[in-house]
Formats: C-alpha cells, sequence, structure tokens
C-alpha cells in the first residue's frame, strides 16, 4: 500500500477514536465542561497534560530547532521541563485546594479586586489566541504535505474536528480525547527513534544511542564525529552552542516560569480529586512528557550526522530520491554556485530570501543540468548551497532513514494529534474565559447553570472560528508573539501566583502594580526590540540590555515585577482578615472536596 | 485543622522541603547545564561530554524524580500532621 493510502487510514481512525471518545464523555454540567468534574484518575490526568503541552512545534519542530542549533536547544529542552517542577511544587497543590476553576478566579479572589482579575483575564486569552493560531496553522501543514490537500483545506477539516469536540465534550470531552491523543503522538515519535537509533548506533534506546558509538567503523562516539563534521565544514561546534551564557541563563527561566504561568497547563490540576493528586499527577505529566523531550535530542543529532554525511559533496544525481520529494515543497534546495554538481554545505544563509522556485508558462518547476529545481533567489557569497527547513528534521526522518510506508503515515497522525490536543486544551481556556470570568464574575452573576453552560458552548465556538481565521490568514507577527507569551505569563501569572501563596502580607496594590510593570516591561522590550516598533529599525543585538534578548527578556521583567510587588505592599495596608484566612486554608491540604461553585 | 503550632511547624517543613529541592533543581539546570558546563564538559559520560549531557538529558531526568521525591515527602509530612484526605 502507498504512503498515501496509509496515511488516509491511520487518521481517519485515530479521528474516529477522538470523536467516539468526545461522544461518550460529553459534559452535562458546567463543572464537568470546566474541570471535567474533578474526577480524572492521576495517571489520565498527567498524560492529558502531556498531549495538552506538546503542540506540533513540540513534535514538528522541536527536534529540527536542536539539530540546528546544538547545545544552544537546551533552552527549550530545560525551559520546557523545569517548568512542571515549578509548577508541581509552587502552584498545582495550593491552587487544587483553592478549589474554583480558572486562573482569574484565583487572582480576582486573592487580590480581592476586579481589576486584578480583568487583567488576568485579558493575558489569559491574549496567550491561548497567539497559541491556537499556531496550532490550527500546524493541522493545516500537516494535512497539506502528507495529502496533498490545500494548506487552507487542511485547516478547515481541522477546526471542524476540534469544534465537535471541544463544544460538545468540554474538559471531560477533551480529557479523555487527550488521553488517546498522547498514546498515538508518542508512538509515532518513538517508533522511527528507535528505528533510527538502531541503523546509526545499533542501541535500540535513543537516549542510550546518543551517547554512544556511531556505527560506521570509526569506533568513534557519535557526538564526537558530529563536531568533526561540524569543524570540517565551518560550522561551532555542535556541543558549544554560539549564544552568551547569560542570554542562555534568560531564556530557560523565562520559559520555565511561562510554563508554570500558562492558564492551560494550570488548570490541568483543578481536575483531579484531591490535594495529593495534584501533586502526583504533574510528576506523572513531565514523565509523559520527559520520554519526548530527550528523545528529541537524541533525533536531532542523529538527523544532523546523517544529512550531513548523505548530502555533502555529493553529486546532485546521486542523492536519494527524499531529497528532489521534499524539494518539491520547496522545504529543501539546493543552488550550485560554484558549477561543480556537487552539494556544498556549511554556515551561512545559501542564497538571499525565501526559497522561490523558477516557474515556467504552466506553472511547472524548471530544471538546471542535474535536475534540480532552479530558483531565482540571488546567491550569498559564502560556499553554502543547501536550504533546509527545519521542520524536515522530523517529518522527512522516516523516509530519510528509508522506513516502511505505514511508519510514514503514523507520523502524520501523530503531527496531528499533537496540534489538535493543544488547540482543543486552549479553546477551552478561552471559552472559559468568556463564559465564567466575564459572564458569570462580571456581567451576569445570576444566570442559570443551564445558561453559564451555552455561553461556555458559545465562547468555545467563537474561540474556534476565530483560530481557523488565524489559521488561514497567519499574522506574520506569530514567531514572536509565541515568545511572547511565555514571557508575558512568566512576567505577570507567576510571580503573582507565588506571591499569593507564599507570601500572605501581598496585598491587591502590590500585586496590581508588580503585574502591570511586568507586562508593560515585557511588552515594551518586545515591541522594540523584536518588532521594531516606535524606532526606524530592529536594534541590534549590541543594544540588548544586559545582552539578553527578547525570548529571555522575560525573566527580567518577572524579576521587577517580584521586586515592585513586594515594595508596593509593605508600604500599603495589609490585606483583609479573611483573605489572609483563605491563605492559610490552601496551604493545608486536607479538605479541598470537589472544585465548587459559590 | 490543625492546632495553630503544628500548622506553624508543617509549614516551616514543607518551606524547608522546597528549598532543598528547589536547590537541586537550580543545580542540575542553571548549575551543571549553563553556568558550569565549560568545566564540566571536559568530563565525560558515555560519548558525551558532560556539561552538554546535563544540558540535554541529565537536567530531565533529574526534574522528574525531584517531583516523585516532592510528592513522597509531602504524603509523608501530611500523614504526620493529619491533614491527608
Amino acid at each position: 500500500m502507498s504512503v498515501q493510502v496509509w496515511t488516509y487510514l491511520i487518521v481517519g481512525a485515530t479521528f474516529i477514536l477522538y470523536i467516539g471518545i468526545a461522544v461518550w464523555a460529553r459534559a452535562g454540567s458546567t463543572q464537568e465542561f470546566y474541570v471535567a468534574g474533578g474526577g480524572v484518575h492521576p495517571v489520565a490526568n498527567g498524560m492529558a497534560t502531556a498531549a495538552d503541552w506538546m503542540s506540533a512545534a513540540s513534535f514538528i519542530s522541536m527536534a529540527g530547532i536542536i539539530s540546528f542549533a546544538g547545545y544552544d536547544g537546551a533552552v527549550y529542552l530545560m525551559g520546557w521541563t523545569g517548568g512542571y517542577v515549578l509548577l508541581a511544587l509552587l502552584l498545582a497543590p495550593y491552587l487544587r485546594k483553592f478549589g474554583k476553576f480558572t486562573v482569574p478566579d484565583f487572582i480576582g479572589d486573592r487580590y480581592y479586586s476586579n481589576v486584578a482579575r480583568t487583567v488576568a483575564v485579558i493575558c489569559a486569552i491574549i496567550v491561548s489566541f497567539t497559541y491556537v493560531a499556531g496550532q490550527m496553522r500546524g493541522v493545516g501543514l500537516v494535512f497539506s504535505r502528507f495529502l496533498e490537500v490545500e494548506i487552507n483545506t487542511g485547516v478547515y477539516i481541522g477546526t471542524v474536528v476540534v469544534f465537535f469536540y471541544a463544544i460538545m465534550g468540554g474538559m471531560k470531552g477533551i480529557t479523555y480525547t487527550q488521553v488517546a491523543q498522547y498514546c498515538v503522538l508518542i508512538f509515532a515519535y518513538m517508533v522511527p527513534a528507535i528505528f533510527i537509533s538502531l541503523q546509526m548506533t545499533g542501541n535500540v534506546i535513543p537516549q542510550l544511542g546518543f551517547i554512544g558509538d556511531i556505527n560506521d567503523g570509526s569506533g568513534m562516539a557519535l557526538l564526537d564525529k558530529l563536531d568533526q563534521l561540524h569543524t570540517e565544514l565551518g560550522f561551532a561546534e555542535y556541543t558549544s552552542g554560539t549564544k552568551s551564557t547569560t542570554d542562555v541563563f534568560a531564556i530557560t527561566l523565562a520559559l520555565m516560569a511561562g510554563t508554570a504561568g500558562l492558564p492551560h497547563v494550570i488548570v490541568r490540576f483543578f481536575t483531579v480529586p484531591r490535594v495529593k493528586d495534584a501533586r502526583i499527577s504533574a510528576g506523572w505529566a513531565l514523565l509523559f512528557i520527559a520520554i519526548l523531550y530527550t528523545t528529541a535530542p537524541a533525533i536531532a543529532a542523529f538527523a544532523r550526522t546523517n544529512l550531513i554525511a548523505t548530502i555533502n559533496e555529493q553529486p546532485y544525481a546521486e542523492l536519494p530520491p527524499w531529497f528532489a520529494k521534499w524539494e518539491e515543497t520547496a522545504l529543501v534546495a539546493w543552488q550550485d554556485k560554484n558549477g561543480d554538481g556537487l552539494l556544498q554545505y556549511g554556515p551561512g544563509e545559501a542564497f538571499v530570501g525565501a526559497v522561490d522556485q523558477v516557474r515556467d508558462g504552466a506553472g511547472a518547476r524548471e530544471q538546471g543540468p542535474y535536475g534540480e529545481t532552479l530558483l531565482n533567489n540571488l546567491p550569498t557569497d559564502n560556499r553554502n548551497e543547501v536550504y533546509i527547513d527545519r521542520d524536515i528534521m522530523v517529518l522527512a526522518n522516516p523516509e530519510i532513514a528509508q522506513l516502511p510506508a505505514w511508519i510514514v503515515a503514523l507520523v502524520a497522525a501523530g503531527g496531528l494529534a499533537a496540534a489538535l490536543s493543544t488547540a482543543a486544551g486552549l479553546l477551552l481556556v478561552i471559552s472559559t474565559a468568556v463564559s465564567r470570568d466575564l459572564m458569570r464574575m462580571q456581567i451576569k452573576p445570576n444566570m442559570s447553570e443551564k445558561e453559564e453552560l451555552w455561553w461556555a458552548r458559545g465562547g468555545a465556538a467563537a474561540a474556534v472560528l476565530v483560530a481557523a481565521y488565524f489559521g488561514v490568514n497567519p499574522p506574520g507577527f506569530v514567531a514572536a508573539t509565541v515568545a511572547l507569551a511565555f514571557g508575558l505569563a512568566a512576567a505577570s501569572f507567576f510571580p503573582a501566583i507565588v506571591l499569593g501563596i507564599f507570601d500572605k502580607r501581598m496585598n491587591r496594590a502590590g500585586a496590581v502594580s508588580g503585574m502591570l510593570t511586568g507586562i508593560i516591561l515585557m511588552f515594551g522590550y518586545m515591541a522594540v526590540y523584536r518588532l521594531g516598533w516606535f524606532v526606524d529599525q530592529v536594534p541590534p543585538e549590541s543594544d540588548w540590555w544586559f545582552g539578553i534578548s527578547p525570548e529571555g527578556f522575560g525573566s527580567v521583567a518577572m524579576v521587577v515585577n517580584l521586586a515592585v510587588a513586594l515594595v508596593v505592599s509593605r508600604v500599603t495596608p495589609p490585606p483583609p482578615e479573611d483573605v489572609q484566612e483563605i491563605v492559610e486554608t490552601i496551604r493545608i491540604p486536607k479538605g479541598a472536596g470537589a472544585a465548587i461553585d459559590h | 485543622m490543625a492546632l495553630p503550632r503544628a500548622y506553624d511547624r508543617y509549614w516551616r517543613t514543607n518551606l524547608r522541603y522546597l528549598a532543598i529541592l528547589l536547590t537541586i533543581w537550580f543545580a542540575v539546570s542553571f548549575g551543571c547545564g549553563i553556568l558550569l558546563v565549560d568545566e564540566l564538559n571536559r568530563l565525560r559520560i558515555g560519548g558525551a561530554k558532560l556539561g552538554f549531557w546535563f544540558a540535554q538529558q541529565g537536567s530531565i531526568y533529574v526534574f522528574v524524580v525531584l517531583i516523585f521525591v516532592y510528592v513522597y515527602l509531602m504524603n509523608r509530612l501530611d500523614r504526620r500532621y493529619g491533614v491527608n484526605e
């Protein structure tokens, strides 16, 4: 059977499974819609959290990013896992004991302020929309590459599926669907990784193959071989990296604190029955995430070594078939700058701008003397002749390693599972923000539960449509705003929640002024140093404050937030007695009960 | 709820656990993986430089263990003070 038939079969079967689960687990009450009735088993919750957390970007792009960044890729690996330690130790058990449904609930009650609640709602919505647009685009990309439909058609199909099960099932439907999606995505990630590890190092476990010897008869360690290849081609050593230590430190910290402060992750810990279940489900979640996150750097190193060995100084005519296939999609390209018919690979851009293929009158690609696709791009003056898109490292890996067709199809299903599960989780946060944090808490406090449930469903429906719109018309700033989402979460929610639990003296004035300072600082830095607003052009790296990139600036803004909050709270009156009592209560696990409505 | 003084002792022990575990969290990631990476890279684990390995593998393993240790310690503490469920 061909790859295409396999892909239709496997993707179709997984979609039927997801929708079947959604019908079986549909929500009947607001409590089921918001927190799955608070009765999810910790292991199931761990899997659902892992699927929710690992997006299309984790599944498709991360190994590729590490593959090109080498050591520097560690900021994502540590940042997106270390945050769970903060979450488990500093937030999850206390928020579970607090026993409401959302992060704005906690901020609003703890700081006895609707202003604080509103700031939190707005942050939650911005963060979630930024993310969800990227997911819908991811769904479209996977469809277009594997099923050869238009990207936009892929976005529409994905929208219909998410629409159906997020709106029907609420948190209950989503949680059990995500358990299934986790199983699909981890299987799809591990199978090719294991095969490639076996081929390259003879070790079944990719994490051990990563530190093992390469299978080419040289007897060298794989990573030493890779460092040697890098040095020969003029790259920095793979295991050394190029970012400054300060910047690596700052980015890692911002990603960790941002992870712990993201509303769609935190809300997961409201769905378990007891405080001790909240603690242990953070452990399960990180374990399930770690399986993928420790495999990704292994895939990155394997793919990088394999790629350099396969293409560098090779004649185009003798390249394996995958090169020509991915050339069609413009994810790889070659420009024979010195006219020798061999591919020279090295540091620097091979040519100016994005891949621009030469087309004839009928729209077909024009080919050069060796059968390569010709480009309109102007060449650069370095010796590098090859462009390789990062995403290809995971998507094309099974083909590069010559694995059977069903494995290629499995990767498509895995990428879709990763994108759909994250999109659904985020949509739920948006719908809850609308129905609960805005409608019930601020506009219409007396509505019936049934009415609130309809607002929640309506909010989810509207959010899906907006997300689909952004998936079809992706705003150019999406890449910049994903980093902004983490920076904002780190600069706003994280300090406010931690102080709310651990500092009984923290009051409304302190928390609100801290959050506002953090957000404004983060947003301003991002606007100037990444987007080039308010200035003539984006300032160079040498102008960065303390040498810290906009991606890492969330950690600076977070520290400023903490400092401002502490100082302001000490010169203003302490919080009222009943709020201090809330703080004492959430520190004791006993008596959590089900998450309750007011 | 426990008596006020027991509550204070419970909370102080909790904070002590947090301080110890978060110190380890910081040491393996920001310490071994970032600040001391060049020094540790002179040592090796299997075919990898130790500092690089901590940054891309070791710190993640330690994170997982830390959460499970925290769960064990806190469950024990909850039982000791009778605040478990």
